[in-house]
């Protein structure tokens, strides 16, 4: 029996003194009697899935559409060249969450984080944190052919190179000297990566249980919106935020995103889809610095989520994944839909 | 839904419905015929006809045909695959009248005349049903472990198959009966939560008045 509203998970955190990681893997290991090792190592092949995706991002891939393909690379040039706006960090996520989205519709190899439509908001916050420094764009798509290979070393061969090349190794934040440990025994294997995507799979199952992941009965913001909630709660464990921010981090990314309708043109996951990866993965970072910050959500976690089954329910069909609404009914949509009919 | 429902699956994109599980379909496809098939009539209905192609839904059910795996990095490729190892397809689209949004119809033959019929549908998230088979209504996911058995519709096959179950100690989580018309061609589909024995399917085909007996198992095997 798994957890049906965060609040159950935050008394479990109490209650038994483990942190919202350590909550999550003993649930799993209950619902579907496995062992620890076991979904500690299926997890793990999910974050080293996650980070050969990345690996294998090619930015002259298209989509068999031509819709869309290489917006990753332009931007990752973009921010490795100067200036961004939004600063290196958050350039770097912009960049990831483009050529994760844009793997994914070019028939790469990806990790549905819930969905495939979703799948790059998670990597795109995560993959920066744990790589700083190291360059995504050079990567071939022989970077990730050898486990040894998925951390490749910086270009700079000093101390403190080496010093965060070797935590990237392991997994760890460059940046974080140790603060995602507080409260639970584990092993050296478990990785703190690894343990935020517990945290953020934990966050998605009372999503789906409450509310839903699929575009096609909540919209995009049951998707995209999902992906962001999971990511803001897995960041704000990562820093060290306690359950009752991991819970206000997923409460301001969802309500941030209540109301995003799924109207794909052409019904194909590209156009929206592959920036609003995008959105949600910048939307995480922001939600989660809020929480950080000790800014609290008016509305508890668990009642922003029934408002997105609420808000899901009340829009309609053509906005919800079937490509007849939105986006997908404007003229140069239908123009698209029609040049495809006569190529494809 | 576990957490690797919501964490994963690992596929090759863009869609879960429409990749990863048009995949699964062409897999379980292969496994009921029980040999790699070397013609394949394949029908795409709803969605699946609408927008399978920008979603690769037909490279992904060919992959499926061929043994592939939904996160197999060959689906892209699989048509050239196919040419190679001698798999000839064609597609079609039709409207099935009260099928789900996303369903294949694929009739294949194999190796030694062996043929299958099946309509299936992909449900959302890589999750997949089979509706028909040859012809028969039928309702199974292949999650389980799943014994199909194919009889003329007379008493005493059911008492059979599950005193055979029995014996082999497995154990019956569902199981469901149908029959094109009285006295005619029935099936019976059987999801257990143990592997059935390889003795225990062959003891099933040789009965007299069992037409075929069809196993699927544990997907890894």
């Amino acid at each position: 029996m798994a957890f049906e509203a965060l609040e159950q998970i935050i008394t479990v955190c109490e209650e038994e003194e483990i942190d919202f990681a350590e909550a999550i893997i003993r649930e799993d290991m209950k619902d579907r009697l496995v062992t620890r090792e076991s979904t500690v190592a299926q997890m793990t092949s999910m974050w080293e899935n996650m980070c050969a995706a990345s690996d294998a991002y090619d930015e002259n891939s298209r989509s068999r559409s031509g819709l869309v393909g290489g917006a990753g690379g332009q931007m990752a040039r973009y921010v490795a060249a100067g200036n961004p706006l939004c600063g290196d960090r958050i350039g770097r996520v912009i960049a990831q969450a483009l050529q994760m989205g844009e793997s994914n519709a070019c028939m790469k190899r990806i990790v549905a984080a819930p969905t495939a439509g979703a799948c790059g908001v998670l990597p795109a916050v995560l993959i920066p944190l744990f790589r700083e420094g190291t360059d995504s764009t050079a990567q071939s798509e022989h970077a990730c052919a050898a486990a040894n290979d998925i951390y490749p070393a910086a270009n700079e061969p000093d101390a403190a190179a080496l010093t965060t090349d070797d935590r990237s190794v392991a997994g760890f934040p460059v940046n974080d000297t140790d603060r995602a440990s507080s409260g639970s025994k584990r092993s050296a294997e478990e990785l703190p990566a690894v343990r935020a995507l517990f945290v953020a799979a934990g966050i998605g199952q009372v999503i789906a249980t409450r509310a839903s992941i699929a575009g096609a009965s909540g919209g995009c913001q049951a998707e995209i919106g999902s992906a962001s909630a999971m990511a803001a709660g897995a960041l704000t464990y990562l820093q060290g935020g306690a359950p009752d921010q991991i819970l206000t981090a997923v409460a301001i990314s969802l309500k941030n995103l209540l109301g995003l309708v799924c109207d794909p043109v052409s019904g194909l996951v590209e156009v929206p889809c592959v920036k609003r990866n995008v959105i949600g993965a910048v939307n995480a970072m922001s939600a989660a610095d809020m929480a950080l910050a000790g800014i609290r959500s008016a509305i508890p976690a668990d009642q922003v989520i029934d408002a997105m089954k609420e808000v899901g329910d009340l829009m309609d069909v053509s906005l919800r994944e079937t490509g007849h609404g939105g986006l997908a009914a404007t003229r140069r949509a239908v123009e698209i839909t029609e040049r495809l009919e006569t190529e494809l | 839904m576990n957490i690797y429902d919501i964490l994963g699956p690992v596929m090759v994109g863009p869609s879960s419905s429409h990749t990863a599980g048009a995949v699964r379909i062409g897999l379980i496809a292969r496994r009921l015929l029980g040999t790699a098939p070397l013609t394949a009539q394949i029908v795409l209905s709803g969605s699946f006809a609408a927008t399978g192609q920008g979603h690769g839904t037909d490279r992904a059910l060919v992959a499926g045909l061929l043994g592939m795996r939904p996160d197999d990095t060959r689906i892209p490729d699989s048509f050239q695959v196919a040419a190679a190892q001698g798999l000839h397809f064609t597609f079609e689209k039709a409207n099935l009248k009260d099928a789900h949004p996303n369903t294949a119809v694929l009739s294949l033959t194999g190796e030694g005349d062996r043929r299958l019929e099946i309509q299936a549908a992909s449900l959302g998230g890589g999750r997949i049903r089979v509706n028909k088979l040859d012809g028969i209504t039928v309702n199974f996911t292949g999650d389980s472990p799943t014994l199909i058995v194919h009889n003329i519709d007379q008493p005493g096959y059911v008492a059979e198959v599950t005193s055979t179950l029995f014996r082999k100690a497995v154990n019956i989580a569902t199981m469901q009966l149908y029959r094109n018309r009285r006295g005619g061609y029935a099936v019976m589909v059987i999801e257990s939560d143990q592997d059935v024995p390889q003795e225990a399917l062959q003891w099933l085909s040789r009965l007299e008045g069992v037409i075929k007996v069809t196993y699927l198992g544990p997907e890894n095997s």
